[in-house]
């Protein structure tokens, strides 16, 4: 109890003495310990040795005589390199297009007058609204008819254009004083010119944002990928662990299971337990992806 | 542009007039055409995939095959009919509504009080975020392969510690009753963090000198939750809301892994019913017709979020 007084040191004076609040506090550490079990299991069960046998699989504690060996059979049975280099490819490829489409269409509307401006945001809007997920049976067929089907392109292609990177560079765009693309402008800078070296530069952190929702987002898509992708070795992450999953669960393989789950997520966790204030704060900006 | 308005001069005999307005249409495209060519990129790929997409789903839901092999024919509403009369529809259709309520409702709850516990920063406040926050990284199926083995019967850890306390063991994924319940628990630990965030953010609006007014004047944390907290973060519960509901129709991937929806359709949701007719039952027609009753089902909710959306963005 000492301890959580001194975490409410700096609530207001007149309200440090009730007891609700610390007991919410407990609570919410409590389940945050709860939140973490999934992730203690798997660290736990990857480094448990198979001779420990399938009644200790559930056993939190460590084992003292940890191993590599699960590691390196996932790494083995699973084509984790080549998942990991597909993922790597669809994540970078629908990220590159996008800079190009978003800052584009965030500069024509964060700063150009042109016709039937407002209806043309609103045909962005809809693009968040329509949930792509849902728009799966049609998009398939598109992307069988132009011949794609079976290719990392035909994952990446229906995310190419996203309303939610437009709209975050339009208001990263209009944040920045024309006053500098006037100057710009007296230099004789051309439209294209401006954009590269006046608003590019200045919005690098709302690019590195939609960096990070972009990247997670695609990093974990399944759905859409387990319909376009056949041959096994054009399976990103996710669908390679689950036919992975699917061939351990068979054998009763849960180490095994447990080390591939980590090799698929580590990049990510690592990722975000460096930056995890951008990450936070980039989530917070997403809202729908 | 608002130079000269020629409008307001009647001096222009009709002809000419017509000419100048023509004239002036051009001279607004020829204005707006590098707008044009900067938004084009973005356009071709979102007429592609996002109106083109709606444009076939309502083509393909009029038509039908009467055999794999046989041509296409028009059949009208005969496709929308069928779904509608299909008990594996309207079984998926009971059991996502279920599911929404029955994941929405739990993990905002429990965002808000992780937010309401850590809406100050330090240290300790800001690791139990991440703890809270991690779910939300991992992919969905990453999370169904751990819980697979939580879920496990007679070894997995759920039966391992709390199993012991139970007369009957419970098959949490193989049981058709307990099965749904099994997979939401996986959804709300996966979203309560995510939603937590704009909690975090939305209490911020919260005023401090307001909060310790209210406690002079005698109001215990209840009522302060009830009186100014919660009335604050009412646009932060419209949003959360329509993001949970959406994520209950899109965020299916532990169903694909776990339980393929079974047993018995017991986990059988609607995205993945549409995707077991399109590529199991090689039915374009009727998981078309069951992708527009989805869609317009969303409708009501969408044009809410559109709201909020547009609300958000600061509309045009």
């Amino acid at each position: 109890m000492k301890l959580i007084d001194k975490l409410h040191r700096d609530a207001p004076l007149a309200t440090r003495n009730e007891i609700t609040p610390k007991l919410g506090f407990l609570l919410t550490i409590l389940l945050a310990l709860a939140w973490l079990i999934p992730f203690l299991w798997m660290g736990v069960a990857t480094l448990r040795p198979a001779s420990d046998g399938i009644n200790l699989m559930a056993e939190l504690m460590p084992s003292l005589k940890p191993t590599l060996d699960n590691i390196r059979d996932a790494w083995e049975i699973g084509d984790f390199p080549r998942y990991l280099l597909n993922t790597t490819i669809i994540c970078t490829g629908i990220l590159l297009v996008q800079f190009v489409t978003i800052t584009l269409a965030g500069f024509a509307f964060a700063r150009l007058d042109f016709a039937g401006k407002t209806p043309i945001f609103y045909l962005f809007l809809m693009q968040l609204m329509l949930v792509p997920v849902l728009l799966i049976v049609p998009n398939l067929s598109l992307v069988v008819q132009l011949g794609l089907y079976d290719t990392l392109a035909g994952v990446m292609m229906p995310f190419f254009a996203s309303a939610f990177g437009t709209f975050l560079m339009r208001q990263a765009f209009e944040a920045i004083p024309t006053e500098l693309e006037d100057a710009a402008l007296i230099d004789g800078a051309s439209l294209i010119q401006r954009i590269r070296h006046i608003y590019v530069p200045l919005s690098l952190p709302s690019f590195s944002a939609f960096a990070i929702i972009s990247v997670t987002s695609h990093w974990n898509d399944f759905l859409w990928p387990l319909m376009v992708i056949n041959s096994p070795d054009k399976r990103p992450l996710t669908v390679g662990l689950s036919v992975f999953t699917k061939t351990a669960e068979g054998t009763q393989d849960w180490g095994v299971i447990a080390a591939g789950t980590l090799m698929v997520i580590a990049p990510l966790l690592i990722t975000f337990l460096i930056f995890q204030k951008r990450f936070i704060s980039s989530f917070v900006t997403s809202g729908i992806k | 542009m608002s130079l000269a308005e020629p409008a307001a001069l009647p001096v222009a005999a009709s002809a000419p007039r017509r000419l100048h307005i023509a004239g002036r249409f051009t001279a607004r495209f020829k204005a707006s055409l590098p707008a044009y060519l900067l938004l084009l990129p973005s356009l071709v790929f979102l007429a592609l995939f996002t109106y083109g997409a709606m444009g076939r789903v309502i083509i393909d839901a009029l038509y039908q095959r009467a055999t794999p092999k046989a041509p296409l024919r028009f059949v009208g509403l005969d496709n929308i009919a069928a779904v509608l009369a299909d008990s594996a529809f309207t079984g998926a259709v009971i059991n996502n509504l279920i599911y929404a309520v029955g994941t929405a409702i739990p993990s905002i709850g429990l965002a808000l009080l992780f937010a309401l516990a850590l809406a100050r920063t330090n240290v300790v406040t800001s690791a139990l975020r991440a703890a809270l926050f991690l779910p939300v990284l991992i992919p969905m199926v990453a999370a169904s392969a751990l819980f697979l083995f939580i879920f496990l019967p007679n070894v997995g850890l759920l039966d391992y510690y709390i199993g012991r306390l139970l007369p009957v063991l419970p098959n949490w994924l193989g049981d058709p009753d307990i099965a749904l319940y099994a997979i939401m628990i996986i959804t709300i630990w996966k979203n309560a963090g995510y939603y937590m965030l704009f909690f975090l953010a939305g209490l911020q609006a919260v005023p401090e000198d307001v909060m310790e007014a209210a406690h002079l004047d005698g109001a215990g944390p209840f009522m302060r939750l009830r009186y100014i907290i919660l009335p604050e973060l009412k646009p932060t519960f419209l949003f959360v809301i329509v993001i949970a509901t959406l994520n209950a129709v899109t965020q299916v991937d532990h169903v694909f892994v776990l339980t393929q929806g079974g047993p018995s359709n017991a986990t059988n949701l609607v995205l993945f019913y549409i995707y077991q007719q399109a590529v199991e039952h090689f039915d374009v027609g009727k998981a078309s017709a069951a992708t527009l009753l989805t869609l317009a089902a969303l409708m009501g909710l969408t044009a809410l979020s559109f709201r909020t959306m547009a609300n958000r963005e600061g509309g045009p």
